[in-house]
């Protein structure tokens, strides 16, 4: 299984739409990094308004995408984690406390242009 | 009637198989959608544990009901190398496997009940409880 990326302008959308499994999170680390490459990407927004469960794996997997990203010069911005996923990693000591956040496609959007045209 | 189902965990599949199979059952029990979620995290992170460490084993859900309560039981077992040290491996950040480590001291705090039963070399079961509020 491959996770849709779309390419607008300079950004990248991707919208995650399906119950992660390693082998697809996995795939996905390297093809938003070869597409960052190909593009010359400066900004990523990945979506997870309809992921309905984020485990350590999970969650290392989208950490080191956001170091990887920025190492490579793009930067990365969560949008719509659930109430019950931020819930559930909290309580699972997981706070993902330097990924850049927010609500929504729009407002990440929007954070990106922010962040990289000040 | 009580619900009582198993998924063998000996791919990445059986991950995501139990998870579902996981996140069905909590539903069908009636835990809120953050129970849910939480139940489903305990048993991602329960099968992969026996995925990466033992290679195979089993993970079942059960429904279970004493006097006042009703809930939802997982009990995860392999036959695997088994944990030498439980203490250590229930430490936030503690992992053999360069992962974040947070996957059994997470099950515990997600959870209401926790156990842990394992032998060198002859495996572990870990059995894991949530009650219905
Ligand atoms: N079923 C098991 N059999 C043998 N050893 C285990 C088993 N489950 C866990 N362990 C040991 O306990 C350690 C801690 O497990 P835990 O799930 O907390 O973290 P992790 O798997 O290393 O990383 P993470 O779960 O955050 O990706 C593991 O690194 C492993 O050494
Ligand atoms: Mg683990």
């Amino acid at each position: 299984m491959r996770i849709p990326i779309l390419k607008l302008h300079d950004y990248l959308l991707i919208s995650v739409q399906v119950d992660l499994d390693d082998q697809t999170a996995l795939q996905f680390q390297e093809d938003v990094l070869e597409k960052i490459h190909e593009e010359g990407s400066r900004g990523v927004v990945i979506d997870l308004t309809s992921v309905e469960m984020i485990d350590s794996f999970i969650a290392k997997v989208l950490g080191d995408v956001v170091d990887m990203s920025n190492l490579m010069g793009a930067r990365v911005v969560l949008t719509g984690i659930q109430p019950a996923v931020a819930i559930t990693l909290i309580d699972m000591g997981i706070a993902l406390d330097e990924v850049p956040t927010a609500l929504d496609l729009e407002q990440g959007l929007e954070r990106l242009q922010l962040e990289l045209e000040g | 009637m009580q619900v009582q189902t198993h998924v063998d965990i000996n791919s990445e599949w059986g991950i995501v198989a139990a998870r579902q199979a996981g996140r069905k059952l909590a539903r069908e029990i009636g835990f809120g959608s953050v129970d849910q979620a939480r139940i489903t995290t305990a048993i991602s992170e329960l099968a992969r544990n026996i995925y990466l460490y033992a290679n195979q084993g089993q993970i079942k859900i059960e429904e279970v009901a004493d006097s006042n309560k009703r809930g939802m039981k997982i009990i995860a077992s392999d036959e695997g190398p088994g944990i030498r040290d439980v203490r250590r491996v229930m430490e936030d950040g503690f992992t053999t496997s360069g992962g974040l480590g947070a996957g059994l001291p997470g099950v515990k705090r997600l959870m209401d009940e926790f156990d842990i039963d394992s032998e060198l070399d002859s495996g572990t079961v870990i059995t894991a409880v949530k009650w219905l509020r």
